[in-house]
Parts: C-alpha cells; structure tokens; sequence
C-alpha cells in the first residue's frame, strides 16, 4: 500500500503540450508512470512523445482512458478554471503544480469542490512520488516534478509544504538505506487543497508507513493543527521540521503562504507546538531523517 | 504590493467608501493648493500625514530633528509650513529602523472632528480559506494588543466566497459596533464597500485603523475612513494594471528591485553571510541554520528550480553589492536541475565578479560528482562541503 497513489494509478496531465508540463511529463513517463493522457485544448487528437493520446477536455481524456488522477501544469490565470474542469470530469485527485494564482481564485475553488469527491493537492506543490521497486525507484507513480531517482520504495512517509526540503528529507533518507511509502508535497500557498493533517490522517491508516517525517514552514496554524491531533491519536512516530526561524515579520519569504503577520505564524509557535505533541523536532533540516530513525 | 495611505484611500472611495477630503502633494505648490481647499471649503482644521510604507508615523520623528510625520494645522499656512518640513527629509519611526524612509508625498486632509474610533478589516482566514471580517469597538490602538487582552471585543464575520457579502453580514458586524439609528444604514453600506474593496482589488488585506464616527461642521454625524492601508496580492496584479500603476520603488530596497528584474526572490537582512538557494524552503532554512550555528544571515535568495548560468551570476553581483557581507553560502539541491551546470555558473560567476570573500559551496543531488569536480578544477578557492551542517559550520568559521 501507499497512500493517495499507486504505481498502477493511472494519471493525466492538464498543460502537457507547454514547456514545462512536457519535460515533467516526459520525466514522468520516464519513471514508468501510467502517464495515459495529455489535456490542451485545440490539440486533440495529437500525440504526446508518439505514445500519449492529446485531448481537448478532461472529460473526453477520462471517458477514453480512465484516468482518475490529473496533474496541472497551466499557468496561473488559466488555473482554476482546469482543477474545476478536472472536479467537473470527476477526477478523484488533482495535483495543481501552478504557482502564482490569485488567492481569490482558490478561495472560490475551495468553496466550489466542497461537496465533491475530488481532492485537490497543491497549488505550488513538487507533486506526489509513490516510489517503485525498480532500479532508483523506477515503476513508481511520479506525478508533479520532484526527482524520482531520489527515491526508495519503503515504509516512510514525508509530507511538506516545500519541494526542495521534501527532496532533502527522502534524499537523507534514503542516502540510509531508507525507503519512502509515498512522499506528498502540499504547496507553500496560502490557500491549499489538502493540510499536513489530512495527509497525516492517510499515512496513519496507511499499514505500509511505518514513521512520518512532517515539514513545515512559517506562516498560518496548519502546522499547529497537525500536531494537536498527532498528540491525540496518531500511532506512527513522527519527526518534524519548521523552516523559517529567522524571517522578518510582515515579509512572504519566497512562498505565497510563508509569512509572518499579526504576530501569528512563527516558527517559534510551530516548533512549541511540535514538541508537545512529542514530534521529533530536527534542529536544522540536515537532521531530519536521523531524528526519525533514531525514534523508530 | 503595499500601497500609500492616499492610494488606499482612493481605493475605497472608487467603491464608495467615505474618506475625509484630501489631496496627495508632492511639491509645496501642491500644498498650498491642497491646503487652500480644505479651509476653504469651511474646514477648521487640516492633517498634514507623511505617505510612507511604515506605521508608527505620528510618534516619528524627522532627521532634521522636525517631530511626528503626522500634523494638524489650524490654517492653510500653517499646513503648508508642516508639509515644507516633511517634504524631501527623512522619517524614522519604529517600523522604519534608523536608516528611516524619505517622504516624498504628504497626504493634506480635512481633519474631522471625532466622536469614536472603531476598528475594521477585511482578510483572508487561512484556517477555513474564506474571507474574514474583522472589527472592533476599540479604535485607533494596536489591534493586536486587543486581540490579546480582550478577544472579546474583537468581532469575526465569516463570508461565503460563492455568493460574496450579504446584507445580514454586514448588519451583524455594524450591530456589533454598537450602531443604530440613522448611522446603523450608512455602516452596513460602509462594511459591504469595504468588503468589495478587498474583493475586488484582490487585496491581501484592508484595514481602517481608525473607523471614525464623526460631527461635521454643521453637528451632523457620519462615518469615515480617517486611516487606512491596503496590501495586495502579487500572484493577482496582472489583472490590475490601475493598481501595479501605484507601486512606488522608492519603498522598496534597490537591490530587491534588480533582484526582482532577474526573476530572482531576494529580501536583504542585516546579517554577514550571504545565502544563493534553489526553493523558498530550503532558502528559509539555509538561513536557519546560519544562525543555529551562530551567524547571521545577510538575505534570502531563492534562484528557483531552473536557474540558469546568467541568474546565477545575477545572483552573485547582487549579493555582492550589500558592502555587509563578509561570506557566501551556496546551498544547492539539485533534483532536476543539474549540478554540474550550477557549478559552472558558479564558477563563471565568481570570475566574472572577482569574488574575494570566502565562499562555501554545498551540492547535492544530480550530477553532482561532476559538479563537484568542476569547482575543485576551477582553480578558485571555493571551501566544499558536504551536508548543509558542515557548509553551514564552515561558513560560519569563515568570517568569525
């Protein structure tokens, strides 16, 4: 098991003919993930790399192949408008790699899939790697553009609002001969679809993950939710790290979310909160899979 | 993107907020002509408020030693002497630091006689992801400090972003206020105006500090927006070409702005050890461990995920021009991103700029044997490291 996706999941990418969402798309293919259909509108009936059928809707590319999982690659203004055609196809995943949407966009997405199956990962997120039993974990589903080769399939799951530490923490881990159940990127937005707790949740009721590794950064209480309820009912060790310590107040540090404002957000609270709900705090991020392993 | 007092306040007239009357000055010809209308209109009294990005502007004082960058004039003379002493000079107050921020604009406002001072906002409540209002019977202080001492006079609305503002939404909020009678109509119309400010500018966050109920010449009451200020949402100016118009750079750190032209996300900080990272978080926390390690950060600087030889070197020569740093950290974890071309970025950054200072690069991920091996045959004295600790340790060594 694994949560959110299999290897066998199979995935369509929103933006496949862009240039960006090709070369992840390609990579992914690359990996062996059941990439089975691209979306840009107007190119239907095109190829994508001579093997992946274009469609012009998410609805057709879901009738004609059955994938349940879409990746977004559409620039920001175009952005909302393909998760709500992705929720519309009745996708049961969407991924939205996009950074840079208006806030007010997502608030009305938020409120609009409220209701519907769907789940939404991201905005601004690395994606989604449930790593394969193949050399460098090949066979894998690699949905967003995180490194696959980093991974090893295995009993960890690390879930973070960053993509470059979310690499730091599977590539310490498995540097150690660790591998990873699956590894989700939630995005450094303000407003996301799915919270460290949600995904949290899953790799609780997830046999195959065996300790968690949760990384946070300043900005909202998202952090600080998580680690109420681990304190409450979660059966996993977890070690965690907030990154952000020494930002200024009233600065957005890179990411649209990550922001300390009103006095609320610091990392200081974050970490409090941690420690009392016995996460393993990693002092600096170099230390994050050491101090999951050592509670393990 | 922050904006002006006199800006927000233009904001929310065009969505029919009342302001007090006003006109923004740059010049004393402005001044006067601004001033003349306010007491010519049957004002008794004029403010006279320097337009900086930075609260705390009433208690600031000038560096050539003027007092408060906020002032009431009984005359039209008298407003255009305190603007004369504002205009061009430069203000410190709590939130400026001592380098204090020039004044370049005064904003000249009739000054209303006020009877009470309440609180409003409008923002997003990352918790739920929907738009929050915010008010309080206590005006004109600290919200936060309100929020502490007494969460009890602080009044939440909640909208539902599928329908917007409703009339009840804004009739809870003015009863809460303590509204009635005549002014009750004109303080929901206020709240929605308020509301739809924030919506429809896409703002991060609007806030009137003080909402004033105040007695005009003639003993009538009515309510004003004497202060406000409006931050908005960057992911969102591309549809707001009449708002990306207001950005004022003289605000923003010069080095900031070319850092901003490069596609590079820069903030200056005060520290000695410059930082060049690829992704926001690993950027935050290369600063983190700076100062775990007991240094201090000189910035944050997120190259991306696909930075390329130029924005590297971009990179260098904007680090290089803060005259504080005494070291640079280079923190990379390439993913997809190969190592190698880092390193040769790097490499031909360093030439290009004649780096002297020591610089610390940690590498990892794709490619990095031969990244690694193109800095080592560079020739250049480049201190390597192999996990971000030691990087961190080495370049805090470097300037102790």
């Amino acid at each position: 098991m694994s949560i959110l996706v299999k290897p066998d999941t199979k995935i369509l990418v929103q933006g496949i003919t862009g240039g960006f969402g090709a070369r992840h798309a390609k990579l992914s293919l690359d990996y062996g993930t059941q990439l089975v259909a691209g979306v840009t509108p107007g190119k239907g009936g095109q190829l994508f790399e001579n093997t992946v059928p274009i469609f012009d809707t998410v609805a057709d590319a879901v009738k004609q192949t059955g994938a349940t999982v879409s990746t977004i690659f559409v620039p920001p203004p175009f952005a909302a408008d393909a998760i709500l055609e992705a929720v519309d196809a009745g996708i049961d995943l969407v991924v939205c790699i996009t950074e840079g949407i208006p806030v007010n966009d997502m608030v009305k997405v938020k409120r609009a899939m409220q209701g519907s199956k769907t789940r939404l990962i991201g905005p601004n997120c690395p994606g989604i790697v449930t790593p394969g039993t193949g050399k460098d974990s090949h066979g894998g589903c690699r949905i967003g553009i995180a490194p696959g080769y980093i991974h090893k399939k295995g009993n960890i799951g690390v879930v973070s609002r960053s993509g470059t530490l979310t690499y730091e923490a599977v590539w310490q881990l498995t540097s150690r001969g660790v591998g990873q159940s699956t590894c989700v990127g939630i995005g450094g937005d303000p407003v996301n679809g799915t919270s460290h707790l949600d995904v949290i949740k899953m790799f609780n009721d997830d046999p195959e993950t065996h300790g968690i590794i949760m990384i946070g950064e300043i900005g909202g209480t998202a952090e600080e939710e998580a680690a109420e309820w681990i304190k409450q009912h979660c059966k996993k060790p977890v070690a965690g790290f907030i990154a952000g310590a020494t930002a200024p107040p009233g600065r957005r540090m890179g990411h649209a979310g990550a922001i300390v404002s009103g006095g609320k957000g610091t990392a200081e609270a974050k970490i409090a909160a941690f420690k009392a709900a016995g996460i393993g705090v990693a002092a600096t991020p170099s230390e994050m899979a050491d101090v999951l392993l050592k509670m393990m | 993107m922050n904006i002006h007092e006199y800006q927000a306040k233009q904001l929310l007239k065009q969505h029919g907020v009342a302001v007090p009357a006003g006109d923004p000055c740059k010049t004393i010809g402005e001044a006067s002509a601004a001033a003349a209308k306010i007491f010519g209109s049957g004002h008794k009294l004029a403010v006279v408020k320097s337009q900086i990005h930075a609260g705390g502007r009433g208690k600031g004082t000038f560096k050539s030693g003027f007092q408060g960058g906020v002032k009431l004039a009984k005359s039209a003379d008298e407003a255009v002497a305190h603007a004369r002493a504002m205009l061009g000079q430069v203000l410190v107050t709590k939130q400026t630091g001592p380098e204090g921020r020039q004044v370049n604009t005064v904003l000249i406002a009739s000054a209303e006689t006020i009877k009470k001072e309440l609180y409003l906002a409008v923002l997003l409540d990352r918790a739920n992801s929907r738009p929050l209002i915010m008010a309080s019977t206590e005006g004109g202080v600290d919200i936060e400090e309100v929020a502490e001492k007494t969460p009890e006079k602080i009044v939440k609305e909640h909208i539902d972003p599928a329908v917007g503002i409703q009339p009840y939404n804004a009739r809870k909020v003015a009863t809460a206020l303590g509204f009635k009678g005549e002014l009750f109509g004109q303080a929901c119309k206020l709240i929605i105006a308020v509301y739809k400010t924030w919506w429809e500018c896409d703002a991060a966050m609007v806030e009137i500090n003080p909402l004033c109920i105040v007695e005009g010449p003639d003993g009538k009451e009515s309510i004003v927006a004497v202060d406000a200020k409006i931050g908005l949402d960057d992911n969102a100016l591309y549809r707001h070409p009449d708002i990306l118009a207001m950005r004022d750079l003289g605000e923003e750190s010069p080095l900031e702005i070319e850092a901003s032209k490069h596609s590079l996300n820069y903030i200056k900080l005060d520290g000695s050890i410059a930082c060049l990272v690829n992704g926001a978080g690993l950027a935050m926390s290369t600063m983190d461990i700076i100062q775990h390690f007991g240094g201090n950060p000189a910035n944050f600087l997120d190259v991306g995920g696909g930075a390329s030889k130029e924005q590297v070197t971009e990179a260098f020569k904007i680090i290089l021009s803060d005259p504080n740093v005494k070291a640079i950290f280079v923190n990379i974890f390439g993913g997809i991103m190969d190592c190698n071309v880092i390193a040769t970025g790097i490499v031909a950054a360093v030439k290009e700029t004649g780096l002297k200072l020591p610089l610390v690069v940690r590498l990892e991920g794709n490619n990095v044997a031969a990244g690694k091996k193109t800095l080592a045959e560079s020739g250049l004295t480049i201190i390597s490291a192999d996990t971000m600790s030691d990087a961190a340790q080495k370049v805090v060594k470097s300037v102790a």
